[in-house]
């Protein structure tokens, strides 16, 4: 069977490394449209966008630039306004490329494009910083026929630091980061905190066990997301507490991952987990290991695993896409005890289905607060649930002032409430 | 038109590794593993591939040596830290590049975080209720997401008003759930459908030619 892994290994070598060369040989083909003498140009009918103002686009990296026009006397007529732009307002047709569409009706459009370069070449529609970039727009018909061009515009776009539109979300991250080194200071002062129980996490330990029973593998699986994806981080923490378990157990333990970076995260991960449990002897670096970065070849072999190791129990922790109803079934056909947990919403149902317990969402962020109870997870978890009392306040609050009109300016709204209620009532 | 027999004989092979994978609805057996190992190690190849045209050239080779972009030699070192875990002695020093790899990954996803799930859905969230029928519709939706919110607060025990609000979150949950499970299970018939009209076609393309 290696044997098979490894032809099929270097078909794929082989097939890429001779796609360039199928590929050079087909842009070097002639194309039936070079044989055609060049197109007749585009009737000129309709009247020109006028007012083209070009500026700076606020709170960028500097590759962006807005344009502004006034809608041509005959916008009815046209499908589209072209955008064009160059290098210089006195820049050569041909040196003009263009830049983007904008349907009819539209004053405004915004062009942003960081690529200096495509494949090697000049990006034409590049916006480079701190140089000046010149546009004009015309007016395009479905027949084909367009308008006469707008004057030329020209703006400089430059780079910001800060992203005003974003201070709500500064003063979040602020709001959060102060919140968790509140809690986490008092944890560590001695203030306890409570967490109220996860029935999936709950099972872990009876997982564990019913697998050291059966003197059979225990399956985790990482997900096919990446190695920093924040639910595969929360998936090496339970990954962290069965590999201990196993390792007090000697229970042998299987992680198969989907991507290199995952896989030395998960070696690190198992290995200070057998260290902690005082059986580094124990650890197998073998134990996590890399199969395919591709989501279904991935499922393949995993499932084959399943069935050929009969594994007593199976973890799914991380990141799961359309992979995850052919695991959880196959786990069960297997009749493997199963708990899962991910921030997934599309594949949260089919592991509800086909597993036995399930993490929805937060609950696995809150799996590594509750299966360590230390303060520096629990910290964050407290500080999540604060923040959540204040966006349910918000919510509710928000929807009340709306529906009555409130404004902080008027003192009659409350008796507006009052009034409103009354009447209901 | 007449397929070739070049054309049947690659949807020949797109058959064969059809049915194997299917086989597997009957248990693990040869067949499933010639091909279940066939494609792992054609998927690892073309990763290999794609992984050093779309990583090292386009992002190592062509910002370094091509557009003398220096600072691109940093992520390029700690990259080259990760190779040091096959030293027994000197694997430690890679997780210095572990460590900024999930640093970085936090950093990015808490502020993001905020803004996809937090304030825009704050903003869609928060309207006017309208005394009519829609009203109605949005004071169900404004209870059901206040209750799910409150499914999620792990700080009490869901015990009294909590605990009603919570059984009727998870409620919420649940029905919405089982939307998407409908939804999904849809989309993936469709595909089996899909995959079973490519037998179908092949062999009455198979067998046309033949006879």
């Amino acid at each position: 069977m290696r044997a098979f892994r490894i032809l099929g290994l270097w078909f794929g070598l082989f097939a890429l490394l001779i796609a360039p060369a199928i590929q050079a040989a087909e842009t070097s083909r002639p194309s039936p449209a070079d044989s055609l003498s060049p197109a007749a140009p585009p009737a000129e009918r309709w009247r020109p966008p006028t007012a083209l103002s070009a500026e700076d686009q606020p709170n960028d990296n500097g590759h962006g630039i807005v344009l502004d026009w006034s809608l041509s006397a005959d916008d009815a007529q046209l499908l589209s306004y072209e955008i064009w732009m160059a290098r210089s307002a006195a820049a050569p047709e041909s040196a003009w490329a263009l830049a983007g569409f904008a349907l009819r009706g539209s004053r405004t459009y915004s062009h942003q494009n960081e690529e200096a370069s495509l494949k090697g070449k000049p990006n034409p529609i590049f916006v480079p910083r701190g140089t000046p970039t010149f546009f004009r727009v015309r007016g395009m018909a479905d027949d084909g026929s367009i308008s006469g061009w707008s004057d030329v515009a020209s703006a400089t776009a430059r780079g910001n630091w800060f992203h005003k539109g974003r201070i709500n979300v500064l003063l979040a991250c602020l709001g959060l980061a102060g919140a968790t080194l509140y809690f986490i200071r008092a944890a560590r002062g001695g203030r306890k905190l409570y967490i109220r129980p996860i029935p999936g996490i709950s099972a872990v330990d009876e997982a564990i066990g019913r697998a050291t029973e059966m003197g059979r593998p225990i399956l985790f699986v990482l997900g096919t997301g990446t190695a920093g994806d924040i639910a595969t981080i929360a998936g090496y923490t339970v990954l962290s507490r069965v590999a201990r378990k196993t390792a007090e157990y000697q229970t042998s333990l299987l992680v198969p991952v989907n991507e290199p970076v995952m896989m030395a995260m998960a070696q690190e991960t198992v290995s200070q987990a057998y260290k902690q449990a005082g059986r580094p002897d124990l650890y197998r670096p073998e134990s996590v290991f890399y199969i395919s970065a591709m989501q279904f070849p991935y499922v393949a072999a995993v499932n084959g695993l399943m069935m050929r190791e009969k594994t007593a129990t199976n973890f799914y922790m991380g990141v799961f896409h359309a992979e995850s109803l052919l695991l959880a079934e196959a786990g069960s056909v297997s009749g493997s005890i199963q708990i899962s947990g991910t921030d997934q919403l599309s594949q949260i149902p089919f592991f509800v289905a086909a597993t036995d317990y399930t993490l929805i969402g937060e609950e696995l962020y809150a799996a590594s607060a509750y299966l360590s109870q230390e303060p520096v997870l629990m910290g964050p978890l407290k500080a999540q649930d604060l923040i959540k009392v204040v966006i349910m306040a918000i919510l509710v609050l928000g929807v009340i002032a709306l529906t009555f009109s409130l404004t902080a300016s008027d003192p009659a709204g409350i008796a507006r409430i009052v009034s409103a209620v009354v009447h209901a009532v | 038109m007449e397929p070739t027999w070049g054309a049947l004989a690659w949807q020949g092979l797109a058959a064969i590794v059809t049915l194997g994978i299917f086989s597997f609805l009957a248990g693990d057996n040869p067949f499933y593993k010639i091909i279940e190992r066939t494609w792992v190690g054609v998927t690892t190849g073309y990763w290999l591939m794609l992984l050093y045209h779309t990583s090292f050239h386009d992002k190592v080779w062509v910002n370094i040596v091509v557009q003398h972009k220096w600072w691109y030699i940093l992520p390029t070192f700690l990259g080259l830290l990760m190779w040091l875990r096959l030293s027994r002695k000197l694997a430690w020093i890679s997780r210095y590049a572990l460590a900024f790899y999930i640093g970085i990954s936090t950093g990015i996803y808490i502020p993001l975080a905020f803004k996809n799930f937090v304030f825009l859905q704050l903003e869609g969230a928060v309207r006017p209720i309208s005394f009519d029928a829609a009203g109605i519709n949005f004071v169900i939706a404004l209870v059901g997401l206040t209750c799910s919110l409150s499914y999620f607060f792990f700080s009490k025990p869901h015990t009294g008003i909590l605990g009603g609000m919570s059984k009727a979150g998870i409620l919420t949950l649940m029905i919405g759930f089982g939307a998407g499970f409908g939804l999904t299970v849809m989309g993936r018939v469709a595909l089996l459908v899909q995959r079973v009209i490519f037998l179908r076609d092949y062999s009455v393309n198979l067998f046309g030619k033949i006879f």
